[in-house]
């Protein structure tokens, strides 16, 4: 469902809960498609004791690829014209990620309706993890 | 980074990236259903475009045979000398997209360094930020999506609060 721009108002927002209980199987995943063999995101041995950290934590890119699935499911299928994220904190096994989109603009673009969104996702702690932006086509 | 990849985007690879997010979606698996949307065909989700890395000859975070790995195997790590670094982190991606990526697309992607800059942090020491342009392009020299990603490597590893 296409949203459309007479519907819309600055300050909608939309949220989901785009992950719950993040598994270490979703990393291996993650790590297998996008070729993105890092050891910080697989390996809990290497992580811990060479790198120095608590244990493997997600890809950035898979939380935004789950960010992107809140803004997907909002503006529709091939509407996205951009998308942009800030990682501010590491995600981790066990996290449960909530991701919002908030309308900053509706206007014009190219003889186009075009919806500009803030976007932010955080933690089942109230911690955010991204921060980013998206601009979307909209129907009239 | 090699310089120049070439990226054919195959549906196969969609539907298993499109899994790797959590995204059930039809649109990308599902040849009938697309077919009956408004972009009427199977499309990438959104970030699927950095899976470019799968074929870069030269990508540095994949295992290659008969050489050593930096994770761990009998040893915590491959390397006799594991860098002091930590390595890099993912600190910012932005994409732009001319039109939506769909299977049987074959891309040229095109890198360019951006800028670099350094900043101190509390939690990780100094940072060193780099930024990496990257223009895909389809067989018929369009362009179709725009990545710049910023990388950063840490003095030391992250603090955990």
């Amino acid at each position: 469902m296409a949203l459309s721009a007479s519907k819309l108002k600055v300050g909608d927002t939309h949220e989901e809960l785009v992950v719950d209980d993040l598994t270490r199987t979703q990393l291996v995943m993650y790590a297998g498609t996008s070729g993105d063999y890092n050891p910080l995101h697989t390996d809990d041995v290497y992580t811990r004791e060479v790198a120095g950290y608590p244990g493997v934590f997600a890809h950035g890119m898979l939380s935004m690829g789950l960010t992107g699935k809140m803004l997907t499911n909002y503006v529709g299928d091939g509407r996205l014209k951009k998308y942009g994220v800030r990682f501010t904190n590491q995600v981790w096994p066990g996290d449960s990620l909530t991701a919002k989109a908030t309308v900053a603009e509706i206007r014009e673009e190219n003889g186009e309706k075009v919806v500009d969104l803030t976007v932010e996702t955080v933690n089942q702690d109230g911690k955010t993890v991204i921060t980013g932006t998206a601009t979307a086509r909209v129907d009239p | 980074m090699a310089d120049e990849i070439k990226f054919p985007v195959e549906a196969t690879h969609i539907m298993m990236f499109a899994r790797s997010v959590g995204d059930p979606n039809p649109i990308y698996y599902d040849e009938e259903y697309a077919k009956e949307t408004e972009v009427g065909h199977i499309i990438a989700p959104p970030t699927f475009p950095r899976a470019v890395a799968q074929f870069d000859p030269d990508y540095h975070l994949r295992p290659k045979p008969g050489e050593k790995w930096f994770g761990s195997g009998k040893n915590p790590t491959g390397l006799t000398e594991p860098a002091k670094s930590t390595g890099g982190l993912h600190a910012e991606q932005h994409f732009e997209y001319h039109r939506q990526p769909k299977p049987g697309d074959v891309y040229t992607v095109t890198t360019k360094p951006g800028k670099t800059w350094e900043k101190e942090s509390a939690r990780a020491g100094k940072l060193t930020f780099t930024e990496t342009i990257q223009e895909y392009r389809d067989q018929n020299g369009e362009l179709v999506v725009t990545s710049r990603g910023v990388g950063v490597k840490t003095e030391r590893p992250v603090e955990q609060k």
